[in-house]
C-alpha cells in the first residue's frame, strides 16, 4: 500500500478535522430558523410551559432514538444516504432517494427565506431603518395609502421586499433585488460548501457559534426593556389545561422531528465522515439535548422583546386615549397619566357618559396585545423589526438580529446541501477527472436557477406551499420507513452489534424498545393525526390584498385545483420513490432468477466492511 | 415651561409677525391680535382684526395661509414642534424622506458581493494549485519509480535496500504476540 504523506484519507473518504467540528455541524444543521421562530410561538399558544411536558415526552421517545438511528447508520455504513440505504437492502434504496428529493426541495426554498434575511440585514445600514417610515403618496399630500391603513413595518415587508401579489395565480414579476440577494446567497453557500466538509468544516465554526452569542446579548439586552417581565410571565405561565387537547401532543411531536431536522439525508451524509469507532450514541443525546436547550433559551429573548412591543402598544394606546380625552375636556397637561388613567375613566364615565361615548375610547387591554401571537416569517420581519424600531440603536440590532437568522439558516443550508452533495459524489454522476468543485457549483447553479420562481411577486406563497407540504409530510413518511427498516428488515440485533462494535456497549433496553416498537408506533400516530388534520379542511392561505374590505387584515383564499394538484404531488414526489424503488429491484430480481446466473447478495456488517 | 401672560404676549407677537410676512404690510400690532377662551389645557381661540379697516377681522383663510407659511418660525420660538403645537384646520405638509443618490443599500450589498466573489476565487485557485502540486508529485514519484527499476529493486516503492536495513531489527509487539500464542 502507498501512502502518500498530504492526503489524511484511508479509503479516499474525506474526514472531519476533529470530532468538536463533526458536533458543531450537526448542531448547526438541527438549530434552524424554526428554533426562533416556531417553538417560542408553540410554547405560547399551547400553555406555556405546560406544553414542555410533552415536547420532552417526544423528545425522550422519538426525537432521540431516531436520531442516533440516523448517526449510527452513517457512521457504520460509511456513505450518503442513497448509498447507506442501498446498502442496507436493495429494496430500501428508495428511502435514500425519497430523503435525497427532500432536502433538493427543501434547499430550493430555504435559501430565498435566507435571501429575504439579506435583504432586511443590507437595509439595516440606514438611518432611519427604511420600515419605520411610510413613503409619501404620488402628490406629496400625505402618507402612501397602503402603508397609512396597514403600518410601515407590514408594507415595507409585503410590498418594498416581497412585492406581493393579490393571489397565487397571479405570478407578477421577477423582483430584481431579490434576485441579487438570491445570487449572494447561493455565492455563499457555494463559498461553504465548495469542496465537502472540507469547507464547511471551517464555516461552520463561525455559523455555529455565532448565533449563541448574539442571543446571549440580546437575552441581557431583552430582559432590561420594560415589559420584558410580562412578556416572560405571559410565555411561561403553565395552563395545565391545554394538555388534553391533541393538537398539542401533535404539535409537540412534529416540532421536535422538524426541528431535529431527521430524516434529510443530512445526518447520515455528516456521521459517514466519522472514524467508524465513534461513540455516536452519545453524539446522539448531546445533539439532541443542545437543539432543545437552544430552543428554550431562544423563547426567553423572543418573549422579551415581545412583552416590551405588546407593553409598548399598550402604552401608546392609552397615551391616545389620554390625547383625546385632555383635549375633549380641556384638561390641564399631564393632569391624566397612565396609572390613573383608569381611575380618571370610571370618574368621567360617571359624571359625563355621552361625552366618553362620544369620543369612541379604543379599549387598551394589555392581554389582547400580548395575545397577537405571530410565528415564522411574520415573527421576523413584522413584529421583530417594529420591536427594533423602538429599541434605542435600532439599526446595531437590526444588523445583529438579521446576522444571527442568517447564520442560523445557513448551517442548516449546509446539512441540506451535504444531503444533496454526497449521494451524488458516491453515485458518480461526473467522472472523476472533474473536481468536486465543479459539482458543487453546478448544485448551486441549477438550485438558483429554479429558485427564481420564488422571487416572483406570488413567490412568497408557493414557499409557504413548499415549506407544508414538501417539507413536513414526506419527512414522516421516510422516517417511518427509516425505523422499520433498521428494525425488521436489518434486524435490530444485527444493528445491535454494529453499534456495540462502534461505541463499544450495548444498546440498552431504552433503544431496543424506542427502536422496534414505540418510535414506529408513534410515527405513525402521527402521520396519520395529520394527514387527518390536513384533509379536514380545503387548504386555504391568506392573501395579502391591498384591494380588500377587511384590510389591512389578509384575505382568505382557497388554493386553486391546479395548485392543489402541485401540493399533492410535492408531498407525494419523496414518498413515492420508497415502492417504486422496491418494485424496480424485485423485478430486477426476478429478471435475474430467471437468468439462473443468480449470486446471492452478500451480508453486510459494520466490521466487515472497515476490517 | 408655564403658560402666562408673557407667553401669550409672545404668540400675539408671532401672528403679528406672520401676518406681516403675508401680507407684507406693516399695519398689523400685537393690539390686533386678541385671545378668548384660554383653558388651562392650554387651548385658546384667537382673531386678527384690521384696524385699518374699521375693526374688522380679517379671514380665517388669510390667517391660515400666514400661518402656514411661517409655521416653523412659530414652532421654533415656543420650542415646539408640530405634533405638539396644533393649529386645528391646518394640516402640515409633509417634508419628503431624504433619499440618496444610490440607495445605501446597494453600497452594502456591492461590498457583501465582493467579499463573497474574492473568497470563492482565493478557494478555487487553491484548489487549482493543490492539484497541480498532487499532479507533479505523483509524475515525480512515478519518474522515480521507472528510473527505480531499472538501478533498484523496488518493493511496494520503498528500495528493498531501505528494507533489509530494517529486517535486522526485532519488532517487539509481534514478538510478545507470538509468545502468547502456546506452541502446538
Amino acid at each position: 500500500l502507498a501512502v502518500s504523506p498530504e492526503i489524511p484519507k484511508e479509503d479516499g473518504r474525506p474526514k472531519w478535522d476533529n470530532k468538536f467540528q463533526y458536533i458543531l455541524s450537526c448542531i448547526g444543521f438541527a438549530v434552524g430558523l424554526g428554533n426562533v421562530w416556531r417553538f417560542p410561538y408553540l410554547c405560547q399558544i399551547h400553555g406555556g410551559g405546560a406544553f414542555l411536558i410533552p415536547y420532552f415526552i417526544a423528545l425522550v421517545f422519538e426525537g432521540i432514538p431516531l436520531l442516533h438511528l440516523e448517526l449510527a447508520l452513517g457512521q457504520c455504513l460509511r456513505k450518503g444516504s442513497i448509498g447507506a440505504w442501498n446498502t442496507i437492502s436493495p429494496y430500501l434504496r428508495g428511502v435514500g432517494v425519497g430523503s435525497w428529493m427532500v432536502s433538493v426541495l427543501v434547499s430550493l426554498y430555504y435559501n430565498t427565506i435566507l435571501t429575504w434575511v439579506m435583504w432586511y440585514f443590507i437595509n439595516s445600514f440606514q438611518e432611519p431603518l427604511p420600515w419605520s417610515v411610510c413613503p409619501l403618496n404620488v402628490n406629496r399630500t400625505g402618507l402612501n395609502e397602503e402603508c397609512y391603513e396597514s403600518t410601515s413595518v407590514n408594507y415595507f415587508w409585503y410590498r418594498k421586499t416581497l412585492n406581493i401579489t393579490p393571489d397565487v395565480t397571479e405570478s407578477g414579476t421577477l423582483q430584481w433585488w431579490l434576485i441579487l440577494c438570491l445570487a449572494a446567497c447561493w455565492a455563499i453557500v457555494y463559498l461553504c460548501t465548495i469542496r465537502g466538509i472540507e469547507t464547511t468544516g471551517k464555516a461552520i465554526y463561525v455559523t455555529a457559534i455565532f448565533p449563541y452569542l448574539v442571543l446571549t446579548i440580546f437575552l441581557i439586552h431583552g430582559l432590561t426593556l420594560p415589559g420584558a417581565t410580562e412578556g416572560l410571565v405571559y410565555l411561561f405561565t403553565p395552563n395545565l389545561n391545554t394538555l388534553k387537547n391533541p393538537r398539542v401532543w401533535l404539535d409537540a411531536a412534529t416540532q421536535i422531528f422538524f426541528s431535529l431536522s431527521l430524516a434529510f439525508g443530512g445526518l447520515i451524509a455528516f456521521s459517514s465522515y466519522n472514524p467508524p469507532k465513534n461513540d455516536c450514541e452519545k453524539d446522539a443525546v448531546t445533539v439532541a439535548v443542545v437543539n432543545c436547550m437552544t430552543s428554550l433559551y431562544a423563547s426567553i429573548p423572543v418573549f422579551s422583546v415581545l412583552g416590551f412591543k405588546a407593553t409598548t402598544g399598550y402604552w401608546d394606546c392609552l397615551d391616545r386615549n389620554i390625547i383625546r380625552i385632555i383635549n375633549e375636556f380641556d384638561l390641564p397637561e399631564e393632569s391624566i397619566m397612565r396609572q390613573n388613567y383608569t381611575a380618571w375613566i370610571s370618574f368621567l364615565n360617571s359624571s359625563y357618559p355621552e361625552k366618553i361615548d362620544g369620543l369612541k375610547l379604543k379599549s387598551c387591554d394589555l392581554q389582547e396585545f400580548l395575545d397577537q401571537s405571530v410565528s415564522g416569517t411574520g415573527l421576523a420581519f413584522i413584529v421583530f423589526t417594529q420591536a427594533v424600531i423602538l429599541m434605542p440603536g435600532s439599526q446595531a440590532w437590526a444588523i445583529l438580529f438579521f446576522i444571527m437568522l442568517f447564520s442560523l439558516g445557513i448551517s442548516s443550508m449546509f446539512g441540506n446541501i451535504e444531503g444533496v452533495f454526497t449521494p451524488l459524489l458516491e453515485l458518480q454522476i461526473l467522472p472523476k477527472s472533474i473536481p468536486k468543485e465543479l459539482l458543487s457549483g453546478i448544485i448551486c447553479l441549477i438550485c438558483f436557477l429554479i429558485a427564481l420562481c420564488f422571487t416572483l411577486g406570488s413567490g412568497s406563497y408557493w414557499i409557504d406551499i413548499f415549506d407544508s407540504y414538501a417539507g413536513s409530510l414526506p419527512l414522516l413518511v421516510i422516517a417511518f420507513f427509516e425505523v422499520i427498516g433498521v428494525a425488521y428488515v436489518y434486524k435490530i440485533k444485527r444493528f445491535s452489534k454494529d453499534v456495540k462494535w462502534m461505541t463499544g456497549r450495548k444498546p440498552n433496553l431504552y433503544w431496543q424498545i424506542t427502536w422496534r416498537f414505540i418510535s414506529p408506533l408513534l410515527l405513525l400516530i402521527v402521520f396519520v393525526a395529520f394527514v387527518t388534520l390536513q384533509i379536514q379542511k380545503p387548504p386555504s392561505y391568506a392573501a395579502w390584498n391591498p384591494k380588500y374590505e377587511g384590510f389591512p387584515m389578509k384575505e382568505e383564499k382557497v388554493y386553486p385545483p391546479w395548485v392543489q394538484a402541485i401540493c399533492v404531488l410535492l408531498a407525494l414526489l419523496p414518498c413515492v420513490f420508497v415502492p417504486l424503488a422496491a418494485l424496480f429491484h424485485l423485478i430486477k430480481q426476478m429478471r435475474r432468477r430467471k437468468d439462473l446466473s443468480f449470486v446471492p447478495s452478500e451480508v453486510f456488517s459494520c466490521q466487515g466492511a472497515n476490517s | 415651561y408655564a403658560w402666562d401672560a408673557n407667553e401669550e404676549y409672545l404668540f400675539k407677537a408671532m401672528v403679528a409677525f406672520a401676518m406681516r410676512r403675508y401680507s407684507s404690510k406693516s399695519t398689523t400690532q400685537i393690539s390686533n391680535v386678541l385671545l378668548c377662551n384660554v383653558t388651562d389645557r392650554v387651548s385658546f381661540w384667537f382673531v386678527v382684526t384690521d384696524s385699518s379697516k374699521n375693526v374688522t377681522t380679517v379671514p380665517g383663510s388669510e390667517v391660515e395661509a400666514a400661518i402656514r407659511m411661517n409655521r416653523n418660525r412659530i414652532n421654533s420660538a415656543f420650542l415646539l414642534s408640530d405634533k405638539t403645537l396644533q393649529f386645528l384646520k391646518i394640516t402640515s405638509t409633509l417634508s419628503p424622506p431624504v433619499e440618496p443618490s444610490t440607495p445605501v443599500w446597494l453600497i452594502v450589498f456591492g461590498v457583501v458581493l465582493c467579499l463573497i466573489v474574492a473568497g470563492i476565487l482565493l478557494l478555487v485557485v487553491a484548489g487549482i494549485r493543490q492539484g497541480k502540486t498532487k499532479n507533479k508529485q505523483s509524475t515525480e514519484r512515478e519518474n522515480l519509480e521507472e528510473k527505480g527499476e531499472v538501478a533498484v529493486t523496488v518493493e511496494n516503492g520503498i528500495p528493498c535496500e531501505a528494507l533489509d536495513l530494517k529486517a535486522g531489527h526485532i519488532n517487539g509487539v509481534f514478538a510478545a504476540d507470538d509468545e502468547r500464542f502456546t506452541s502446538l
